[in-house]
């Protein structure tokens, strides 16, 4: 009898996770952080504004879909006089460039909580494709956001980031870890 | 075996070599810091941050081996002078002891606080002290820099006080902070 209640829940959180498929992401639960290593020291810092959607269903992950773009020009180091270095062309180019975005081309489920999401990252009109895991926090109930989490690890230097003076001083791979989480 | 113990009025090779080694990395870390803070957003900005993190913790590491030298070293009694030279001399000396700790802790505290963890010389990452915290960095940024200027007060006092002895009272206090070898000793 017991088991059969937990069942019938189950099957409607299913359903309602199917209902909410198509979800905004929320901008004060969510987070999107770079590391990036100076002189070997790891330095944390977050993008400020990003916005975009997910669509995922549990029951048919492989249909999902997620479309994500990225303020380069809400990067902040901690200090004006870095946000306002890593804004200027030789960089992130904010000014021109303003979005880095994401789309997904394939996603492949890799257990009931994860999956490969394949896609194009473009930053600073550079189109690259990349493959990166992320965990999935499905939603508690129809009006709670499902979660996904993840970490990226890029080349600055594929995307033209970062006058090459750096580069002895800043390593080229920097780290972003997100955690998103999408309402209906 | 009498060769070994430190003649009366003489400091042991152990006092001199801390003392010259750390006066040497202090001026090396005002200097940087003096420079570094001057800088415009560049490279070299960056490798001098880390460069006076890295002198400012073996400061740190050296005055903790040398407050533990003087607790268990009796240091040769100060020459005669005036009771009031007497008392700024040891008010001063305790005050330079707190600061070569108090300084280098406040620049990892201030550190920390921006956000930036220290790696000691690239290799060994020192734990953090605090959490990052903008307005914290804020109130540790002007610890740091208040130490520093104090720092500089004091250097500046301590070494017109050892001119003053050396060249107005000709007694002996400079020379036996540089004489390596003890008299006496073999």
């Amino acid at each position: 009898m017991f088991k059969s209640f937990m069942l019938a829940g189950a099957a409607l959180g299913i359903m309602a996770v199917a209902l909410a498929a198509d979800s905004a992401l929320d901008p004060a639960q969510s987070t999107m952080v770079a590391t990036f290593k100076q002189e070997n020291v790891p330095v944390d810092a977050p993008f400020r504004k990003f916005s975009g959607r997910i669509n995922y269903d549990a029951a048919n992950a492989a249909a999902a879909s997620a479309s994500i773009d990225v303020e380069t020009g809400s990067f902040d180091i901690g200090d004006a006089a870095y946000n306002a270095e890593v804004r200027k062309p030789a960089w992130f180019d904010s000014g021109k460039f303003p979005l880095a975005s994401f789309r997904s081309t394939a996603i492949k489920p890799l257990s009931a909580t994860r999956f490969a999401a394949t896609g194009t990252l473009t930053i600073k009109g550079k189109v690259l494709t990349i493959t990166v895991p992320i965990d999935v926090v499905p939603a508690a109930g129809a009006a709670a956001g499902s979660t996904f989490n993840g970490t990226l690890t890029l080349s600055r230097q594929a995307y033209g980031i970062g006058d090459p003076q750096w580069n002895d001083v800043l390593d080229d791979q920097v780290s972003v870890r997100f955690h998103l989480v999408a309402h209906p | 075996m009498s060769a070994t113990l430190p003649t009366p009025g003489a400091y042991t090779r152990t006092a001199v070599s801390l003392h010259w080694l750390i006066a040497g990395l202090i001026g090396v870390a005002l200097l940087m810091g003096w420079i570094m803070t001057n800088l415009g957003v560049t490279p070299l900005k960056l490798k001098m941050y880390n460069w006076h993190k890295w002198v400012g913790i073996t400061v740190l590491a050296l005055a903790v081996v040398r407050v533990l030298w003087r607790l268990t070293h009796r240091p040769p009694a100060l020459l005669p002078m005036p009771a009031w030279q007497r008392l700024a001399a040891h008010a001063l000396h305790l005050g330079l002891y707190a600061l070569l700790l108090a300084l280098p802790l406040s620049g990892w505290v201030y550190s920390n606080a921006s956000g930036y963890p220290i790696v000691y010389l690239r290799l060994l990452p020192l734990p953090n002290l605090v959490d990052r915290d903008k307005a914290l960095a804020g109130t540790w940024h002007a610890v740091h820099e208040t130490l520093g200027w104090l720092l500089v007060a004091a250097l500046l006092l301590h070494a017109l006080a050892a001119l003053k002895h050396h060249f107005l009272d000709r007694d002996d206090t400079l020379r036996r902070m540089l004489r390596w070898r003890s008299p006496g000793a073999a």
